[in-house]
């Protein structure tokens, strides 16, 4: 009889391996799933994990794109997995995403077409304040009614969705656009402009704003006392209600920083690899940043690999689609099967396997 | 601007039918939470549901059958969640969310060869007497057999819940499944059984969608319905005859809403097309602030049985 005994800690040993077993279960799994689409499954392995990389044909392109795409990624996993680690679940992100873009272009296109170096700063500020905006309606209700945040701020993505689309037909229409839908294009107007800081290596503002927060994160958690009310509200509610936490200062604070950091994602990417508000400018990062941030075991450093690692399989996913016509759905379900398998491998985490009969 | 062209007959008779879906997905879901368990995953396995109950229909003609393997494809989806969070103890929220996102990669994945084509519908089924009363009968009594069904497992599961030594155990086990496993109850596996209904409804749900709602396949059609189905759970209080009345309530906001877009209201469509999702956060905010609410006491909570 196979019985799970629980740990008293969780083992640091397996927190380290079990992505990596996930991972593997993953292409293992995928590659049968490639079989049965009729895809030759090691070369659609190796077209997504290792061609990006190295092929020499497509890794200078696939390259740069690897750190565009993994930027508002980690960006976004970073702040929910504050929220995660203190059992408040904003899901969510998708829509701030869309607020802080929609924020931060308005921002740009009030002054369009002066040209200041003010302009791009204060639209940095405003993608985080629609983000962080978006994010205080969860918060609040959360914090005052005590209203689920995890059904609230999902409903809120569809909101902002049709937001998005409102607003690319009407407010931040190109008036010179001849009718089309779609703001004005960011990548054509210099100071709204986030263009790379290092030539070709895709290196934008937005990607440099997710490692300051990896880093501002990690110190945050490990040195000082919000990192550790965070951890403790997630372990151990009741003691850190005796302790004297606010458990509503913690949530507004949680949801605050994950809708601050979506919405700055979504304000580096409509200024930068986007460059306008379209109705479809959302590609669902919002989502894909909870199953980074989970992959990642809620560690700043983690999400940082994890956020690569996801960004390679959108590259590698985009390539196998080019060179074997999977389709783009493949790659979706692979991301999904991923998470699966990391909560499924967790259980070693926590619990030690005993087989026998218990005494 | 035609307001009055708005018939309220076929209003309500379109509400039955947008409400159907959600329904079906809801009160299987009041299930599962009565059992203890969160699944986050409804819209998933509507979906798959929904393309699953639509690639039968088409190919073998017959929706009696898209729908009964819409069903079994929502309750396989559903064994993956079960048995991830019962017996390797992920977590409900985070197992949930992974779910919804396998089964949106799935649908899309098989869907994609039968975009575009018709599906079979049901055959509308008027009830004998009862749909020759004049304007009720149109309204209530003419529908197609699933919008009866739905009620009809409404009825079942209330009286399941509440009348049966089944319904019992299960509602001990959400409250607290420390003191049913001491009672010898077999906590994991009725919290299994609970799972595999409730993702058997949410696939009827889907399938409703695909194959009388819209009759054809789109990606991501399911629109959040799932996520509305889970609100509604919390609306209802999770009491079955609630969820009626809520699925009912949300139904009817969304025929309303596509009959204003019809009828050309100065209102921009984006708008209209939030508002579900508006009221819906509206209606959550309300029930919440009534504080305790007949939440199941062990609901998300883990279960392990250490000896």
């Amino acid at each position: 009889m196979i019985r799970f005994e629980k740990r008293l800690s969780p083992s640091r040993a397996t927190t380290i391996i079990t992505p990596i077993i996930a991972v593997i279960l993953t292409m293992i799994a995928g590659g049968i799933m490639f079989a049965l689409l009729g895809k030759p499954p090691l070369e659609a392995i190796r077209i997504i994990f290792w061609d990006p990389l190295f092929d020499p044909t497509f890794a200078s392109y696939s390259r740069p794109q690897l750190l565009v795409k993994a930027g508002p990624l980690i960006l976004i996993a970073i702040g929910l997995s504050i929220g995660f680690k203190a059992g408040i679940w904003n899901i969510g992100a998708e829509g701030q995403y869309i607020m802080g873009a929609i924020f931060g272009a308005a921002a740009a296109l009030a002054f369009f077409p002066a040209e200041s170096a003010l302009i791009f700063p204060l639209m940095v500020i405003s993608g985080a304040l629609g983000g962080w905006l978006w994010a205080m309606i969860p918060a609040i209700l959360r914090a005052k009614f005590k209203t689920n945040e995890i059904l609230v701020s999902l409903m809120l993505v569809y909101v902002a969705e049709s937001i998005l689309a409102s607003v690319a037909q009407g407010l931040l229409k190109n008036p010179d656009g001849y009718g089309f839908p779609g703001s004005r294009n960011l990548q054509q107007y210099p100071s709204a402009f986030n263009a790379e800081v290092i030539a070709n290596s895709g290196m934008h503002w937005g990607v440099i704003s997710a490692f300051m927060a990896v880093i501002f994160t990690y110190v945050m958690m490990t040195r000082h006392i919000r990192g550790f009310e965070v951890r403790l509200l997630g372990e151990a509610p009741k003691a850190a209600q005796f302790a004297g936490v606010s458990t509503t200062r913690l949530t507004i604070f949680c949801l605050g920083f994950s809708g601050a950091l979506a919405g700055l994602a979504g304000m580096f990417e409509v200024s930068g690899p986007a460059g306008q508000i379209t109705i479809d400018f959302n590609s669902g990062y919002g989502f894909t940043a909870i199953i980074v941030a989970f992959l990642g075991r809620l560690h700043p450093v983690g999400i940082l690999m994890a956020g690569l690692l996801m960004a390679l399989t959108y590259i590698g996913g985009e390539l196998a689609q080019l060179m074997l016509g999977l389709p783009g759905a493949s790659i979706q379900l692979f991301q999904g099967m991923l998470l699966l398998f990391l909560l499924a491998t967790d259980v070693f985490t926590n619990y030690r396997i005993r087989i026998g009969v218990a005494h | 601007m035609d307001l009055l062209g708005i018939n309220p007959v076929l209003l309500i008779a379109s509400l039955m039918v947008s409400a159907t879906p959600i329904l079906l997905a809801a009160i299987g879901e009041t299930v599962v939470e009565k059992s203890g368990v969160l699944n986050l995953g409804v819209e998933g396995m509507m979906i798959v549901g929904a393309v699953v109950g639509f690639i039968t229909a088409v190919n073998t003609a017959s929706p009696v059958l898209g729908f009964i393997t819409a069903a079994v494809a929502g309750a396989l989806l559903s064994v993956i969640f079960a048995t991830l969070v019962l017996y390797l103890k992920s977590n409900q929220v985070a197992t949930g969310l992974g779910l919804t996102l396998v089964g949106l990669g799935i649908s899309a994945l098989l869907g994609k060869p039968y975009e575009g084509i018709k599906s079979p519908t049901l055959q509308s089924f008027e009830i004998p007497v009862l749909s020759d009363i004049p304007v009720i009968g149109p309204m209530l009594f003419s529908h197609d057999p699933m919008v009866y069904v739905s009620v009809i497992i409404v009825a079942l599961v209330w009286y399941t819940l509440t009348h049966t030594r089944i319904g019992l155990i299960l509602r001990a086990v959400g409250e607290n499944h420390d003191a049913a496993h001491a009672l010898g109850y077999k906590v994991l596996r009725i919290r299994f059984m609970a799972i595999m209904f409730g993702g058997a409804c949410s696939g009827l749900g889907g399938a409703y969608i695909s194959l009388a709602r819209v009759p054809q396949w789109t990606e991501g059609m399911t629109a959040g319905a799932g996520w509305i189905a889970l609100a509604i759970v919390v609306f209802s209080s999770w009491k079955p005859w609630r969820t009626l009345i809520g699925a009912y309530l949300f139904g009817g906001i969304t025929v309303l809403q596509l009959n204003l877009q019809a009828a050309g209201v100065d209102i921009p469509v984006e708008y209209l097309s939030m508002s579900p999702f508006v009221i819906t956060i509206v209606v959550l905010v309300i029930i919440s602030a009534k504080g305790n609410h007949g939440a199941p006491a062990s609901l998300g909570r883990l279960f392990h049985a250490s000896n």
